[in-house]
């Protein structure tokens, strides 16, 4: 159907069309900006009642909640996002998230990567623990978070004993060979950091002889720790007589 | 002129009235009430919040869907049965037909509103109820006018209903995806910049029906007074925006 010229509609027609656009446009321009402030993060709804509004798409759901989550707190110009977050809700959300999307490793990588890089200690033990927890359930898939939190327990918390129960754990159930050998050998360096020597010679004599590391030069830097570890536990014992 | 409009508006309010739409209507009621008795059976506390608060949401949908299916399928009817074309062979301005098929529209949406407020009353204190009402009634005369326009622009029963149903979600989803877009606020990559420009600019353009006719006015708090006004305000001017596009459209129709 071809279309009439525009002059043959009326001139009211269009200037009242333009007058009443300008006015949507200056209607739409005075409507404050909806912002998410970090105390209007409350806590999620039920898996249940999130599995009913996802209408078959959970995993669809669970990436725009994440989306949604990130809104909350992370303004232009703060210079310490997500301070203000109440991490128990937080917790909470991202623990549905993984609900409804158990691949996803955007929680993860969010708890790991951004929640826990605030300045409060607690905060950040919240997110650690929360990882360590969720890693437990897929190790093989979600090792890459708990070796972040590792880092992060034993430089930014500087709390050894934390770090090494996360190392010992991704020694343990880490077991996929996409993963590198050093996720695997994380606690012989945190054991060496808590003074711990003969323990950390024990282990990485252990991982040596186990065969399970292949790769020649992670063999020469485990070799290279060994001996100097062997040479700090004889200069301790030197100085201990 | 308001000789002419009255008729016209007139014979479509008598079309919805004739038509099957009332039994949809009834059936709509059955189905509120059905799902309010079934929720006073499982819920253990706060039956009624519960059942008002569904109740709302379930009728919102529903008079927004046969409001918007109502006006679509009548004017296709007009089309395919050449009465778009007697009517604009009458000695009358086409905006006048269309300005009078817009009032008969309205009429009924907003009789719609009123009846499908009435399963409220069982749940909700009555005083809740007309501003909620109000606010339906408001919803449902913006997705008259978007239908109107959406149907004189793409003539088909399908593509329109898609149109509007797909601005209708839209228009009701786009603070929370504001919100999101919010997050690249801080970023300086120009992509991300555009995005959030784009959201804001298509912001400005749709009604906030997420700010109209809330749960929470019928089990919360009420609405203050500058929200009502708001929501009068916004549906006057697009509204007006809306019929003066598709009086645009419909004078540049060659028929």
């Amino acid at each position: 159907m071809r279309e009439r010229p525009l002059s043959d509609v009326p001139r009211w027609v269009k200037a009242l069309l333009v007058a009443a656009f300008a006015l949507q446009l200056a209607f739409g321009a005075l409507q404050p900006r909806p912002r998410a402030a970090a105390e209007d993060l409350g806590p999620p709804p039920s898996e249940g009642v999130l599995r009913l509004a996802a209408v078959g798409e959970p995993i669809a759901l669970g990436k725009l909640l994440m989306l949604y989550i990130q809104a909350f707190d992370y303004q232009a110009g703060t210079r310490t996002p997500y301070r203000d977050l109440n991490y128990d809700h937080l917790e909470q959300w991202l623990d549905r998230v993984l609900e409804l999307d158990p691949d996803g490793q955007y929680p993860l990588m969010s708890a790991s990567r951004l929640y826990a890089e605030v300045p409060d200690s607690a905060k950040q033990r919240k997110m650690l623990e929360f990882v360590y927890r969720e890693y437990l359930k897929d190790p093989n898939r979600r090792w890459p978070w708990l070796a972040q939190a590792t880092v992060i327990a034993k430089h930014e918390l500087k709390d050894l004993a934390l770090a090494r129960e996360y190392a010992v754990a991704l020694q343990k159930h880490t077991t996929t060979p996409d993963a590198p050998p050093w996720v695997r050998q994380m606690e012989p360096f945190i054991l060496e950091d808590m003074n711990e020597l003969e323990a950390a010679r024990i282990l990485i004599g252990g991982l040596l002889a186990s065969g399970q590391v292949t790769d020649q030069r992670d063999i020469m830097l485990l070799d290279r720790r060994l001996k100097r570890l062997e040479e700090r536990i004889k200069a301790e014992r030197q100085k201990g007589r | 002129m308001m000789r002419i409009i009255g008729p016209i508006a007139r014979a479509t309010v008598l079309e919805a009235v004739r038509s099957r739409m009332l039994w949809l209507v009834g059936a709509v009621l059955a189905l509120s009430l059905g799902v309010a008795s079934f929720l006073h059976q499982v819920a253990i506390i706060e039956s009624a919040p519960i059942q008002g608060a569904v109740v709302g949401a379930l009728l919102r949908a529903c008079a927004a869907f046969l409001t918007v299916s109502f006006v679509v399928m009548s004017m296709v009817r007009e089309f395919n049965d050449k009465i778009l074309e007697l009517m604009l062979a009458q000695p009358w301005p086409r905006a006048v037909y269309l300005f009078g098929k817009f009032v008969g529209f309205a009429a009924a949406a907003i009789a719609l509103a009123l009846i499908l407020s009435l399963p409220l009353l069982l749940f909700v204190p009555a005083e809740r109820i007309p501003v909620w009402s109000l606010s339906l009634a408001c919803e449902l005369i913006i997705l008259t006018a978007m239908s109107l326009f959406f149907v004189i622009t793409l003539t088909h029963i399908v593509p329109a209903l898609a149109a509007v149903l797909g601005f209708y979600i839209l228009a009701r989803s786009i603070t929370a995806i504001q919100i999101m877009a919010a997050a690249s606020e801080s970023s300086m990559r120009w992509t991300d910049r555009l995005a959030d420009w784009i959201v804001s600019g298509i912001a400005w353009v749709l009604p906030r029906f997420d700010s109209m006719t809330q749960t929470a006015w019928l089990v919360g708090q009420p609405p203050t007074m500058p929200i009502i006004v708001h929501v009068l305000g916004e549906t006057a001017i697009y509204t007006l925006l809306l019929v003066a596009a598709a009086q645009f459209d419909l004078h540049r129709q060659n028929l």
